[in-house]
């Protein structure tokens, strides 16, 4: 199988933000802080208020004709032809890449390709479609990075984050060994798999633990309350947010107005 | 497949999987011994492709594969005739059982007592030296860590280093016990030492037994790549070599080869080449001094004509057996090769596996990966590794209506408990009104929010729900 | 029905139809032409990093070095090929600071357990090298048959600098091995070797512990 090569697309007049349901429940605050950015690059946000879940827990649990049914219930939602921003490369990944697959020879194949098409990660646009220079208001610190798996290697954005945060003159980033391993989360691997799945995520955070910050930031929710839920289990010394929420952070009320 | 097993293979239970992968992360040796081992091969195996333009030599592996794959029953056709032709003998068989009896019928017909082999994966999957042990025939392995493991009466935990598990002390305590040699920590030493046994061992073998890498239709050649030499040592110094091989190891041409030896060893031990690459095209003459006289070629099927049937899962046939998806695997690591419980563990393990013993019994398998994808990333021939565990996870639980499951023994993972609960998680978030009722009476009362959510929290602090969801945050900006 | 007949109808009748044929470029296996300097240089690095020994040797005294090379190691003997070159001038040599000059001239069955525990080292030609991955090509024959290369603890092997190719690509089709093949065909790239007990290498597990390569320039 090819992968899709990547072209950027012009920078859009507007996009529609899919949020994912984790941003939705327990982190609306990355996808504000995502919202906030994309304006800020005078680009006007469209919310579908009727988005729900990309499907992906029912896809990789096997479970496809459920996981159609709500990508289904995912497709209308784009009606124009605007770029749509995921923040997550897990979500995104499952838009981009398997909803070709799970659509294909039904009769919604071709619209499936087409809304695929337009699904790019939310810190890859903003880099590589709007081309952000980021103005670092914050105090000098130290942050490790984690890019998700599907961020890394379907989205194929391992060089975007580190590329964002190093626009910060504030930051120093530090790099965890083995950074391209994965934390264990993997969806419901984690909890048909606890005991493996709680291996891998404790070697990752001693890998984060071990730069000597306190503070790491990752691409995508489902790594964030993984790797920030074992350490506050066990009480590591370090603390994560999402990548979205740290960029805005760092350069708020820059250029643009500041939600709380 | 033939349905009655003349000797019931699997000695370990497939399905218990989950206690075994337990055992083995609380096991601190295994996960040093794997750990330490894994970040050696990942190092080794990226200086070694340095200056090399990988992902273009990764899309030629692939293509030279399916290739092969696309013409595959002419090739074998043609390496069938050509192997004739150089004198060598074909056989073939759909199953390991019938390998099995192949094989013992080449070693009655001459009267042998005695084989060594050569590493062989397949024959592992035929569990060729249990059953030549049932027949009177004994087998011996004479790659060192085929050695060790035979000694030790247990299992490759690794397809190219099969004693990966072991470390030197334990090493030494088991040769000491089974062949005398004094207990020391001495690499060398206990190198030297199984070199002089299994020397012994070569001069009386009656028959050699080895696997193939390649095997070259155009000028019907059986490539094996080694390090040790008791590959030549096999195939050469007794009077019979007997070589079985998975029926997709057939390429087209020797020039196919340079491509794929080029991804092989860089790929599993990150070395430019072995120390041999033996091609082997024929018995020896009557002119020539050393060689065996007679060289068998044994084509196994078991399962792969299956496998082949379908599109996307035709990919597996692709896999030159390096062992990188092992290498790079974060679940391996940690559970190391043993608590699969099968021929093939690992990613590799996870997607042929099933073909081989069916989903029923293999329902864990496809399950036991946090679809992380760098088995699929490093693969030299790069088999969607990933995309097949969801295929086969679909597979085991019947999930796909449009595309109805195939493989033998699927559906064997479905729950009406689990396959309800989806249900309904499907009905709700297909259901935009619904859904955004339902998380925003979650946020809500989110004091409620239970503390305790299963395995998760064991080991986790929860999430927590935001008080309000970003639905709502986004509708009170107006947008 | 025979097993091979029912394999091969299985694989004829897919259900999956008619594969389509990818095109296959290897043109990334090609690497530009090396000099012949650069190409020595690459061979030395590449066996010498897996253990193995390089000499640079000249026409008029390759014999000399080789005797060095065997006094070293105290060499009781060495195989020598019978009708190759290598093996009549080492014979008409007339050298005295040569070990015992042994021939590999009766089939295995009657020198067996001689070979395998009376022979200190061999010396073979080779049919050329590949630069790249440090590889000797050997195509043993009843001159110099199979086990010469593999029995002995010190294998020696002739390369002359010209036949030394940049790849094993290149060099198996400079050859035009697509032809046919000899009924035993090698690439040795260093002594024999495990890494089989904790990824610690050792060299000459059933092997040669040594492999030295004289290079005639
Ligand atoms: S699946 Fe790919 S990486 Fe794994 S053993 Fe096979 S060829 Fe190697």
């Amino acid at each position: 199988m090819v992968d899709p090569i990547k072209v950027y697309p012009a920078k859009p007049a507007k996009v529609y933000f899919y949020g994912t349901c984790l941003v939705d429940m327990f982190y609306p605050d990355a996808g504000i802080a995502g919202v906030e950015l994309l304006e800020r690059e005078g680009i006007e946000v469209l919310f579908p208020q009727n988005q729900t879940c990309c499907g992906q827990p029912a896809y990789t649990s096997g479970y496809h004709d459920e996981a159609r049914s709500v990508a289904r219930a995912q497709l209308d939602l784009f009606p124009g032809d605007w770029p749509i921003v995921v923040p997550s490369g897990s979500c995104g990944g499952m838009m981009r890449k398997h909803y070709p697959d799970l659509f294909k020879d039904t009769t919604d194949e071709v619209k499936a390709a087409e809304v695929a098409g337009r699904v790019w990660e939310l810190t890859d646009f903003l880099l590589n479609v709007c081309h952000i220079k980021l103005e670092d208001l914050g105090e000098p610190t130290t942050v490790a990075m984690h890019t998700s798996c599907s961020a890394r290697r379907e989205m194929g954005v391992a060089e975007v984050g580190p590329k964002l945060l190093g626009q910060l003159k504030n930051v120093n980033l530090v790099e965890q060994i083995r950074p391209e391993e994965c934390c264990g989360f993997g969806g419901t691997f984690a909890v048909r798999h606890p005991e493996i799945s709680s291996a891998m995520v404790s070697e990752k955070v001693d890998a984060l633990v071990d730069t000597g910050t306190r503070q790491f930031v990752t691409t995508d929710c489902g790594c964030l309350m993984n790797i920030a839920g074992y350490a506050e289990k066990n009480q590591k010394p370090v603390e994560g947010q999402h990548i979205l929420s740290f960029l805005w952070s760092r350069t708020q009320g820059k250029g643009g107005s500041s939600h709380e | 497949m033939s349905e009655t097993a003349e000797h019931t293979g699997h000695h370990i239970d497939v399905k218990e999987f989950h206690p075994r992968a337990q055992a083995a992360i609380h096991d601190p040796k295994i996960r040093k011994n794997f750990r330490s081992a894994m970040d050696g091969l990942m190092s080794k195996r990226k200086t070694a492709f340095e200056g090399w333009d990988l992902e273009t030599l990764r899309d030629l592996g692939a293509n030279v594969r399916l290739r092969a794959l696309a013409n595959l029953p002419d090739l074998l056709e043609q390496l069938e005739k050509k192997l004739i032709e150089n004198g060598i003998r074909v056989h073939w068989a759909v199953d390991g059982d019938e390998a099995c009896r192949i094989v013992r019928d080449i070693c009655k017909a001459r009267d042998a007592k005695t084989v060594i082999k050569g590493k062989s994966m397949v024959s592992e999957e035929m569990e060729l030296n249990h059953y030549l042990e049932e027949q009177g025939i004994e087998a011996l392995e004479s790659d060192l860590g085929e050695y060790i493991v035979q000694l030790a009466d247990e299992t490759p935990s690794h397809i190219i280093m099969p004693a990966i598990h072991k470390n030197t002390g334990e090493i030494s305590q088991l040769l000491h016990e089974k062949t005398g040699t004094d207990l020391s920590n001495d690499v060398e030493y206990l190198t030297a030492s199984a070199r002089l046994q299994l020397r012994e061992k070569f001069m009386n073998a009656d028959v050699g037994v080895s696997g193939v890498n390649f095997a070259v239709a155009e000028t019907g050649t059986l490539c094996l790549v080694e390090n040790e030499g008791n590959g030549r040592m096999t195939t050469t110094v007794p009077k019979c070599h007997i070589a079985v091989t998975g029926i997709e190891k057939v390429v087209p041409s020797m020039e196919d080869v340079s491509a794929l030896l080029a991804l092989l060893t860089r790929s599993a031990t990150g070395q430019h080449i072995t120390t041999y690459f033996n091609m082997i095209s024929g018995p020896r003459k009557a002119e020539e001094l050393d060689g065996p006289e007679e060289v068998h070629l044994v084509l196994v099927d078991n399962g792969r004509s299956s496998i082949y049937q379908d599109d996307e899962l035709l990919d597996t046939l692709r896999c030159i057996r390096c062992g990188a998806c092992m290498n790079h695997c974060p679940v391996y690591t940690r559970v190391g090769g043993h608590a699969y419980g099968t021929t093939y563990p690992g990613p590799i393990g996870k997607i042929l596996m099933p073909h081989l013993i069916g989903l029923d019994e293999g329902r864990h398998l496809p399950s036991a990966s946090s679809l992380c994808g760098a088995c699929g990333e490093v693969c030299p021939v790069k088999i969607p590794i990933p995309d097949l565990l969801v295929r086969l996870r679909q597979e085991s639980v019947d999930g796909d209506k449009l595309h109805p499951a195939k493989v033998r023994g699927h559906g064997a993972k479905r729950s009406s408990m689990e396959a309800m609960i989806w249900k309904g998680w499907a009905w709700m978030h297909a259901s935009p009104g619904i859904y955004r009722f339902g998380t925003g009476a979650a946020s809500k009362f989110r004091a409620l929010q239970p503390s305790k959510a299963g395995a998760w929290t064991d080991y986790r602090t929860p999430p927590k729900l935001a008080a309000k969801t970003l639905h709502q945050r986004m509708k009170e900006r107006g947008q | 029905m025979s097993s091979r007949e029912t394999i091969l109808q299985r694989l004829r009748n897919r259900t999956g139809g008619e594969l389509t044929v990818p095109e296959c470029d290897f043109s990334v296996l090609v690497r530009d032409d090396w000099s012949t300097k650069e190409r020595i240089e690459r061979f030395e690095k590449m066996i010498e990093s897996v253990h193995g020994e390089v000499h640079h040797c000249t026409e008029d005294m390759w014999m000399e070095r080789l005797a060095e090379v065997l006094n070293t190691r105290g060499a009781r003997n060495l195989l020598i090929p019978k009708q190759h070159e290598i093996g009549q001038s080492l014979r008409t040599a007339g050298r005295n600071d040569l070990p015992e000059l042994l021939i590999y001239d009766e089939p295995i069955e009657s020198w067996q357990s001689h070979l395998f525990n009376e022979v200190d080292a061999s010396i073979t030609s080779t049919r050329g090298g590949i630069a790249e991955t440090g590889s000797l090509i050997l195509w043993p024959n009843e001159d110099e048959p199979r086990l010469m290369s593999l029995v002995p603890p010190v294998h020696i092997a002739v390369l002359r600098a010209s036949e030394l190719y940049t790849t094993f690509h290149e060099a198996m089709k400079a050859q035009n091995w697509a032809a046919g093949m000899p009924t035993n065909a090698l690439l040795i790239s260093g002594p024999s070797k495990t890494a089989d007990i904790e990824q610690t290498l050792a060299y000459g597990v059933h092997g040669p512990k040594e492999l030295i390569v004289l290079i005639i320039e």
